[in-house]
């Protein structure tokens, strides 16, 4: 959509921009909440230990460090006998078959019993914030709202069937709630758990190079670079300079993916002149692993300047304070300083994990703030969601190209599109799965999950806990396959991270 | 006086355990009830069957999918979530939210496929690649076609949640290059139900399941194998906007005063006159709004192949006559029923014509 917008020329009205920074930014929290809780939590939190808990000391805990009103003995206790009630009917589900007792587990039963009843409340919690979505998009998942210069959504105060007042009230009970969520739940889960688990700051440090599209358009330009999150790169962990991102120096290879260039799978090639032609290599299946050397993966290998890039909240997080961002500054130091950590910390599993925390925080606190700026819009009668001027083909020139940018929860999303005789030439996505999960390229660079694994320590080989924490802190897309090999390139066990 | 030990305890009770008082399940099955299309008096029916079973296994696989089904799935809000995972059934496989990985994961399907066979109930998200010997798509060096036969050869029913379990959906739009296909076209012979749509919707999913678990069979079917009880009815039928439709009052632009007025989308793309699917009764998100509700068309994402036969989505239906006064809507109706596909239940067109409403017990077609 960003990127026909883009080859097109077409600036989208102010109410179309505010009510996309809206719908994206419950989403962040939304998501970023089910991830920690449903999708990374039990990397870290033993469920079974939860059962040996003391709720009145779980209580005490909980009230410790949050105001949150669901903290009584009471309540505990109320979780605590649903769960045992549970893994006494022998049908232990979801949870079966996990690594309950492991030793990397390091929190106490009370503090394994509060994020028991935080992964409970959390997954009623989502399914409620995320109704923003339908007010302003139809339905969640898959909204269906977005067109090519602008929104569908009607705005009207005065009609029963446009964004009204009733529909405003709502979105504004709802970012509350999701905001109180994230403050008094989220955030000191994050920290409490986080304190046990500091050496994890020491692992899964990755690539050490970060890109962030940016997002949260301040602006109607066609890819505008005044974005709330700014839009930059970080070399080498040094946080004392962030670089332009220019798109052109984007390209992808297919050396070790299943695709093939016409031109030879030896150089990269720019999304823009990009060729997605399959090419599978590998074994027929059933088959045991994969070799390396050779094509290994559905992935292609995107690179920045020819440098492995890693995306995400963390990139988005540390651009955004490299650059000074006031509030991002403010929340990410004051998170260092309640584990006293330095910002080196941040180049690590627990520092993906924590941004991703920061990240939902300082956008929970701007819902209502781009709300506001729909509500002025309104007020002073502009009720313009769609620009129709390229709206129908005909007043397309011959030929147009353009790129998209956005940041999906899980990182920097390109869209690059060429356009003839008003159809698609060519369109290409270079997803942040591509780019974090990347398998090598033509020089053997490695991409930021391979790296990020090298040196995590694994107690038991046959239950990876510790490889679960560093590849899910990086929110994969993907029930991916990941190969752990020793030092004699033997491998002894395969991992599915699901 | 003997106290009852756990298994004598009735269901209602081992609920009470669980912190679900009576009046919540009441309530969930008395809403099922509805959603199933049966009168209230079967709520009692439905709780009886639910409190006799062991919380039946239901495993889910993902294959050539965007997790959206599973999505809809965490939304589900009658009952939610944590209901269904602690209370309803015994979700013992599903990538996305299990807690094991690896080969503890691959453990928890094959427990409940070698040790329930038979017993257990099958969801498939996504399409089956079924070129090149299935490489599309393989999950701990398994193609996705051997893993969908096993599994669901030996299921009690399968259930095919969303557009690409069901026919391909987008892997397999035109020109398909994975031969992705849908489980109907992939393992013969099993029980097998359809939740099309983009993704489906989870009350629907409920829906089959506590029929399947309250009746012992899966709800009837059209010939498209969808559940009738959620794709029986023309999602044109009953739109809320039908009125602006039959009156010839249509949106021309987004943002017009007809589209801020909640007139009809049909000269948007609406694609409602061809879809059948409940939306516009259930809608989504705990019955928040739908596409049609927040200003946009329905793109008939539980039509055939709907990449391929409802786009351009935003180009309005071919051949349906007219933007007519009500005098005309006998015309509409007519037209959408030559270009209506082969297949597809068409019953819905007489209630297109106004004062026919004696005619509401139509065939299929």
């Amino acid at each position: 959509m960003r990127a026909v917008e883009n080859a097109l020329g077409i600036t989208i009205p102010d109410n179309a921009r505010i009510i996309r920074n809206l719908i994206t930014g419950i989403q962040y929290v939304q998501d970023h909440v089910i991830h920690f809780y449903h999708l990374h939590a039990l990397d870290w939190v033993d469920v079974v230990s939860a059962l040996k808990a003391d709720p009145a000391k779980t209580s005490a805990l909980a009230q410790s460090i949050s105001d949150w009103d669901k903290s009584s003995t009471t309540y505990f206790k109320a979780i605590q006998d649903k769960l045992k009630a549970f893994v006494e009917s022998g049908q232990l589900g979801i949870f079966a078959n996990a690594y309950w007792g492991h030793p990397a587990y390091k929190l106490p039963p009370e503090a394994n019993l509060m994020a028991v009843a935080h992964y409970l409340e959390a997954l009623d919690w989502q399914k409620d914030v995320i109704r923003i979505h339908a007010v302003l998009g139809s339905k969640n998942p898959h909204a269906q709202t977005y067109l090519v210069g602008g929104m569908a959504l009607p705005v009207d105060p005065n009609s029963q069937n446009a964004l009204n007042v009733e529909g405003i009230a709502l979105i504004i009970e709802l970012a509350n709630k999701a905001k109180t969520f994230v403050e008094k739940v989220y955030i000191p889960d994050l920290l409490a758990i986080a304190s046990f688990y500091k050496d994890w700051a020491g692992y899964g440090a990755g690539v050490g190079n970060f890109l962030a599209y940016g997002v949260f358009e301040q602006d109607n330009v066609s890819n505008t670079t005044n974005l709330y999150f700014p839009r930059g790169i970080i070399k080498n962990k040094d946080l004392s300079k962030v670089y332009p991102v220019d798109q052109t120096k984007i390209a992808e290879y297919v050396t070790h993916s299943w695709y093939e260039y016409p031109e030879g799978d030896g150089k990269s090639k720019h999304p823009w002149e990009g060729v997605t032609k399959p090419n599978y290599t590998g074994p027929k299946p059933p088959y045991e692993f994969l070799e390396t050397n050779q094509k290994y993966s559905w992935l292609k290998a995107p690179r920045y300047e020819d440098t492995a890039m890693e995306v995400g909240p963390l990139s988005r997080m540390l651009v955004a304070y490299a650059s000074g961002h006031k509030r991002v500054k403010e929340v990410v130091d004051s998170v260092l300083k309640k584990l006293g950590v330095g910002p080196e910390a941040l180049f690590s599993t627990l520092g993906r994990t924590a941004a991703r925390g920061v990240e939902t925080l300082v956008t929970a606190e701007m819902l209502l703030v781009w709300l506001g700026q729909l509500e002025q819009n309104i007020k002073r009668a502009d009720l313009q969601i769609h620009n129709n001027e390229k709206w129908d083909p005909s007043t397309w020139p011959k030929e147009a190209k353009g790129y998209g940018f956005h940041e999906a929860p899980r990182g920097a999303l390109g869209h690059w599109v060429r356009i003839v005789d008003g159809k698609i030439e060519n369109y290409q996505c270079v997803v942040p799965s591509t780019w974090n999960g990347s398998p090598r390229d033509a020089k053997g660079q490695k991409g930021p999950y391979e790296v990020a694994l090298i040196g995590t320590p694994v107690a038991d080989p046959n239950k990876p806990v510790e490889i679960l924490r560093t590849i899910h802190s990086f929110d994969p897309c993907m029930a991916c396959a990941v190969h752990v090999v020793d030092t004699e390139g033997k491998e002894f066990t395969r991992i599915r991270i699901v | 006086m003997k106290i009852p030990d756990e298994k004598e305890l009735g269901f209602m009770e081992k609920l009470a355990q669980k912190g679900i008082s009576r009046r919540d399940f009441m309530k969930f099955c008395t809403m099922m009830a509805a959603t199933l299309a049966l009168p209230a008096s079967f709520a009692p029916k439905i709780a009886e069957a639910i409190e006799k079973s062991k919380r039946p296994s239901l495993v889910w696989l993902e294959f050539q999918d965007c997790a959206g089904n599973t999505e809809s799935f965490l939304r589900a809000s009658k009952p939610t979530v944590v209901e269904i995972v602690l209370n309803l059934l015994s979700v013992d496989y599903h990538e996305t939210i299990m807690a094991p990985a690896g080969k503890q994961a691959e453990k928890s399907l094959d427990d409940v496929v070698k040790n329930q066979k038979g017993k257990y109930i099958t969801v498939v998200e996504g399409a089956i690649p079924t070129k090149d010997g299935g490489v599309y798509c393989c999950i701990g060096g398994r193609s996705a076609v051997d893993i969908v036969k096993e599994v669901c050869g030996n299921a009690m029913a399968t259930i095919a949640v969303g557009a690409c379990a069901w026919d391909g959906g987008w892997p397999a739009a035109s020109p398909n290059p994975t031969g992705a296909k849908g489980v109907k076209d992939v393992v013969s012979g099993i029980t097998l139900i359809n939740l099309p749509g983009c993704p489906m919707n989870v009350q629907n999913l409920t829906g089959v399941v506590v029929h399947l678990l309250t009746f012992g069979a899966l709800p009837a079917t059209d010939e498209l194998g969808r559940p009738l009880f959620a794709y029986g009815e023309r999602i044109h039928d009953h739109c809320e906007r039908r009125a602006h439709f039959d009156a010839g009052q249509y949106v021309r632009q987004w943002g017009d005063e007809g589209h801020r007025l909640g007139w009809c989308l049909y000269e948007m793309g609406c694609k409602g006159p061809e879809t059948f699917q409940n939306c516009p009764t259930i809608r989504w998100n705990d019955a928040t709004n739908w596409p049609v509700g927040s200003g946009h068309g329905c793109i008939g994402c539980a039509s055939p192949r709907f990449w391929d036969t409802m786009t351009p989505f935003y180009r309005r239906l071919p051949k349906v006559p007219g933007f007519g006064v009500e005098a005309t809507a006998d015309k509409i109706g007519l037209g959408l029923a030559a270009v209506t596909a082969a297949g597809v239940v068409a019953h819905g067109i007489a209630r297109a014509v106004k004062g026919k409403g004696p005619e509401q017990g139509e065939k299929k077609e």
